[in-house]
């Protein structure tokens, strides 16, 4: 998995490239909490060539959508989650937790 | 029918999917049948590596896999701790997301992603994981 972080005005987006799963998940918590620690709240996570999820990478994205939006300093949001994940995430019911756009200039306006 | 074992470690899980994704392409599977079968087996092993084993490296995982005329059978196979799933609580996405704790999820998504799940504790045998995932019709005939 191969994670790039580009630095916005007002957000940081991260682009992961492969799969999050047990293995690969870690790394990207460390990422997010790095971000995080160096007081970077608002965030975008690029999923557009993540073609796998496990719920490792759910739980990690939760914990990271916890610390940003405490206090109402930020957000995480998600652009371009390929189908299969999308649905695999609602039929759970974990969608609702998180914004979803279809293009990256959406994500970045929002903010 | 193919087995093959996989060393308990977190960096096996792409070996694992791309087996388990071959065998149910081979099937007739596709779409999201394909990845719902590749999402249950990656849990399934995830769990068994951080709860069975208690870690990594400490035991292999002997993965079968099989297909009928209805359905593709996945076996999990591995030598650690039994524990009882039925005492594990289903994860509550309904709530604020403040209240959520981490675990139970993946037991969830793979009741989720497979027609049948079977556990089998037997001592002396190891612990045994059978999830069924069955063909939709245009796929069976």
């Amino acid at each position: 998995m191969e994670i790039s972080t580009t630095q916005y005005k007002r957000c940081d987006v991260i682009k992961i490239v492969g799969r999050i799963d047990s293995y690969t998940a870690p790394n990207l918590e460390e990422e997010l909490k790095s971000l995080i620690e160096n007081g970077h709240y608002k965030i975008i996570l690029d999923l557009s060539e993540v073609d796998f999820m496990s719920s490792k990478g759910w739980w990690v994205l939760i914990e990271t959508q916890k610390a940003t939006k405490r206090y109402n300093r930020g957000e995480l949001v998600l652009v371009n989650v390929q189908e299969r994940i999308r649905e695999s995430l609602s039929l759970v019911g974990m969608a609702s937790y998180f914004k979803v756009y279809d293009d990256l200039t959406s994500a970045v306006a929002s903010f | 029918m193919t087995t093959t074992v996989f060393p308990g470690r977190y960096e096996s899980l792409s070996a694992i999917r791309d087996f388990v994704v071959n065998v149910a392409k081979g099937a007739g599977f596709k779409d999201f049948d394909l990845y719902a079968v590749e999402l249950a087996v990656d849990e399934a092993c995830s769990n068994i590596i951080e709860h069975a084993y208690g870690g990594e490296n400490k035991g292999d995982i002997e993965l079968t896999c099989d297909s009928t005329d209805r359905s593709l059978i996945i076996v999990l196979r591995d030598r650690g701790r039994p524990f009882d799933p039925t005492i594990i609580p289903e994860p509550n996405f309904g709530l604020n997301i403040d209240q959520l704790k981490p675990g139970g999820a993946g037991l969830f998504l793979m009741h989720k992603m497979m027609d049948e799940v079977y556990f089998d504790f037997s001592i002396g045998s190891g612990n045994v994981l059978t999830m069924i995932k069955n063909k939709k019709t245009e796929l069976s005939n």
